[in-house]
């Protein structure tokens, strides 16, 4: 009852939240120069005239905006101008499987790897172990995924010549390890150096002194007591890892070749295809307030005292 | 009767980056089985680093040396899973801070279940039977309900009862109870401290009871040790370490705790009471303060609860009156609606002259400026990244802007000089300084803006005995220099009783008795006023025995 009025109210304060983010980026496109049909050969100007009529780009800008929130509502996110014979719906739903495939696969390695290093930091603290593994962890969130990437292929793909370079060859394993790891250990390396933190002061909680008094073994500590508690701000971070991991892919994807969203969205924005860039705008804004939202429902169902203040 | 834990050249000591300190000072005792021993001091005495030692709980920097024989066994010599075989097992413990020393993200159940499964042979279901039996044996009610419950649910006293039933589970020779009550209300330590008292005859144990209050150890022990910077000033058994105590230290902590004594607390300083006039800063009538509830459902009617439910009392100029009550009595947020911090709902409130209706929570500044506050801890109402200049500096831009800062200076100094510090405290940050220093620069940032009345929120409930007693000393100074009016709100009834000119006695929102400290303290009229007197540990153990049987005999 309680979750489901949290998630109904959750809901409703998303709507002005994609209101102002469609509003936003509808401006923003517009005012960067330059139109959908300047091409290297220009149109005729009957047919550009004709054109710009058809796609109501004469209109002044806010009833431009009207008709587009109006059409969205419908579910119609309108034609691209650029791949013609497609509307932009077709074309995220052609891109949208491989991103999802990348990023889901990216998260859970970021969370495999980040967690099991930052306990493994946390259990031997201020070791060298501990320092050597933060040391990496630093390293990690200082690179940016677009040297990250080519450092990668570099190594992998030339260097060792054991992965390929790109190409998606229709999701084959091989061809996703680079991008999933290039995506994964910026990320990875946040989750650990949480993880350790959270962990260390769990560790530290007068609680845990308890159980030690109670006789348990520090394995019984660990998994039945500390993990938990250690883990809620990792689940939290989730939210925000999921726009990072959005954002990321759109380089990602550019450099390895794959035909995700992100090719729709740097393609859309360099031809100045108003419908795509602003569809897949609004689609990765639902995607990250869908997942912040699933994120702290979850939360909810681990930390009982927030069922119950809610 | 052969003794069960024999202590010999017991030695603590922590390494930190500049030096090694010493905690525990070749301390060695003995305890016999079915005994009870206090070891009482003040902060810093080494007493919890003694029994945290033996339980192998020392921080990863510490270190013990010398023996600590349990059945013959040197407990310090121990492995971790040998000691696992006997701590939790054999030896029980609880601690201080029953609010953050159980888990709260998963069941009390589970907590509890699982030391059985770790020293026992039970099956799952005889797990659940026996922890269920056991929280119903500590007087925990809906013993059932609570197994499957959190601990956030329970009130601070239910947790200690919950802390106990999981020591007891596996019906240990020794339970250890570092501070037990320090946390918890007087009327709620009481029931506690019997609590212990009635499991120790029924299991057989002996009991280790670490405290700072020598009325809690005159109440519940047999054996007293006494400890001053980690090394033993005094032992001996209860009536000859309270009558005739050989160490001065000993004699020095039984003065003290006698000065802020109950039994007689004829202050020479009230005798001289001010001759106030009958000027009332505070006028209240029938004022209540109601909060919402959080609802139960979407469509759920709206609840609410009263913090303040009619009170009238009047605060006269020039007196000291105190506010006492449990937890939850409703004397904090009685304090903070006078401060204009808290909204009234209905009913009529003057404070300083001025009408504080209901309509706004704003209150002019010149009226901050005439009321301030003191509050508990005095770490975390100060501005940890700020130093002591900044913080004292802050009243003054705030209300004297047009001063000079050389004023400025010579007021910060002599309002340093005039809390007992000096001005070699100034570049110094909060954390550099003891609780109790902490506690006159928060007073000394209060009397900067020249108030009235000052309302000190337990002001003094979170210190040491000896620096209490000097914070008190300040606070009747400050009242008779100054002619300051003091609102002072407190749990501790003989703090109260040795300042405070007249007591508002409060319970669930309401007053329950008020008038002059001496009548309601000699003479109380209702029956809640009595109880909560009567709780009050006294440092006198012949006085504390009667008490108790007459407790007992009461309750059968």
């Amino acid at each position: 009852m309680t979750n489901l009025k949290f998630i109904f109210g959750r809901l409703a304060g998303a709507i002005p939240t994609l209101l102002v983010l469609i509003c936003f980026a509808f401006f923003l496109v517009k005012s960067a120069p330059g139109g959908p049909f300047d091409f290297e050969r220009s149109l005729p100007e009957e047919v550009e005239k004709n054109l710009r009529e058809a796609y109501n780009l004469d209109d002044p800008l806010y009833l431009q905006l009207t008709k587009y929130v109006g059409s969205i509502l419908t579910g119609d996110f309108g034609p691209s101008f650029q791949y013609r014979d497609y509307t932009v719906t077709e074309l995220i739903m052609s891109g949208f499987p491989v991103s999802l495939r990348l990023g889901v696969a990216a998260i859970f390695l970021a969370l495999i790897l980040g967690g099991t290093i930052g306990t493994i930091a946390a259990l031997n603290q201020n070791s060298r172990l501990d320092y050597s593994v933060m040391f990496f962890g630093m390293v990690g969130i200082s690179i940016p995924n677009f040297v990250m990437a080519p450092l990668l292929v570099l190594i992998f793909s030339i260097a060792l010549n054991i992965l390929p370079a790109g190409g998606y060859a229709n999701g084959a394993p091989l061809h996703m390890i680079l991008p999933v790891v290039a995506l994964a250990l910026p990320q990875a390396a946040y989750i650990a150096r949480l993880t350790r933190g959270s962990m260390i002061e769990v560790l530290n909680s007068n609680f845990v002194r308890t159980t030690r008094a109670q006789g348990l073994p520090l394995n019984t500590i660990i998994f039945k007591h500390v993990l938990k508690p250690t883990f809620l701000p990792v689940i939290s971070y989730l939210g925000p890892a999921t726009a990072a991991i959005i954002t990321g892919s759109v380089v990602v994807e550019q450099i390895f070749g794959l035909p995700g969203l992100g090719r729709y969205f740097v393609q859309g924005a360099l031809n100045r295809d108003y419908t795509l860039v602003m569809g897949v705008v609004i689609f990765y804004g639902l995607l990250i307030i869908g997942f912040n939202l699933i994120v702290d429902t979850v939360y909810g169902f681990i930390d009982p005292r927030i069922k119950h203040n809610r | 009767m052969s003794d069960l834990i024999r202590v010999r050249d017991l030695t603590v000591s922590f390494k930190t980056r500049h030096e090694a300190i010493l905690a525990v000072d070749r301390l060695s005792f003995k305890l016999k089985e079915n005994e009870i021993l206090g070891i009482v001091g003040e902060s810093g005495s080494g007493k919890s680093q003694t029994v945290l030692s033996i339980m192998g709980l020392l921080e990863q920097n510490g270190s013990a040396t010398g023996e600590a024989n349990f059945h013959g066994i040197n407990l310090l010599s121990l492995s971790m899973s040998e000691l696992n075989r006997i701590r939790g097992k054999e030896i029980g413990m609880i601690f201080q801070d029953p609010m953050s020393s159980l888990n709260p993200y998963i069941t009390i159940g589970s907590q509890m279940s699982q030391i059985l499964a770790q020293h026992t042979d039970l099956t799952k279901k005889e797990r659940e039977e026996k922890c269920v039996e056991m929280l119903d044996l500590v007087g925990i009610t809906n013993p059932q309900k609570r197994f499957d419950g959190y601990s956030f649910e329970l009130s601070g006293g239910m947790r200690q009862r919950v802390m106990i039933a999981s020591a007891l589970l596996t019906s240990p020779k020794l339970l250890i109870a570092d501070e037990p009550t320090t946390a918890l209300d007087v009327t709620v330590q009481e029931k506690i401290l019997d609590l212990i008292l009635e499991v120790r005859d029924r299991f057989h144990m002996s009991v280790i009871l670490i405290t700072h209050d020598l009325g809690v150890v005159a109440r519940t022990c047999e054996k007293v040790l006494v400890m001053k910077e980690g090394r033993l000033q005094e032992e001996g058994e209860l009536n000859q370490i309270y009558y005739s105590p050989e160490s001065e230290y000993t004699r020095e902590l039984l003065n003290k705790s006698k000065q802020i004594n109950l039994v007689n607390s004829k202050d020479p300083r009230k005798e001289e009471k001010t001759a106030y006039e009958e000027n009332k800063l505070v006028e209240a009538k029938e004022v209540s303060v109601l909060f919402d509830l959080p609802k139960e459902g979407l469509f759920a009617p709206r609840e609410l609860i009263a913090a303040v439910d009619g009170v009238s009392a009047e605060i006269l100029e020039g007196e000291i009156i105190g506010v006492v009550g449990e937890s939850g009595s409703g004397k904090s947020s009685f304090s903070r609606t006078i401060l204009g911090l808290q909204k009234v709902t209905s009913g009529e409130l003057r404070v300083l002259g001025q009408q504080l209706n209901s309509q706004k929570t704003f209150v002019a500044k010149t009226l901050r400026q005439r009321m301030q506050v003191v509050f508990q801890d005095p770490y975390s109402s100060l501005n940890p990244r700020m130093t002591i200049q900044e913080i004292l500096l802050e009243p003054l831009l705030v209300f004297f802007s047009d001063q000079d800062r050389s004023v400025r200076f010579d007021r910060i100094r002599d309002v340093l000089v005039e809390v007992g510090l000096d001005e070699h405290f100034l570049g110094r940050y909060p954390h550099e300084l003891s609780g109790g220093q902490c506690q006159r620069v928060a007073i000394a940032r209060a009397l900067l803006p020249i108030p009235e009345l000052l309302v000190c929120d337990e002001a003094v409930s979170a210190l040491d005995a000896s620096v209490r007693a000097e914070i008190i000393d300040l606070l009747v100074r400050l009242k008779n220099d100054r002619g300051l009016t003091i609102l002072f709100i407190a749990h501790d009834l003989a703090v109260v009783r040795k300042i405070c000119d007249r007591v508002i006695v409060m319970e669930k929102g309401k007053i329950v008795e008020q008038g002059d400290t001496e009548k309601v303290f000699q003479n109380p009229k209702e029956e809640y006023t009595k109880n909560l007197i009567s709780s009050v540990p006294v440092a006198d153990p012949r006085l504390e025995k009667q008490r108790r049987l007459e407790r007992l005999s009461k309750a059968n």
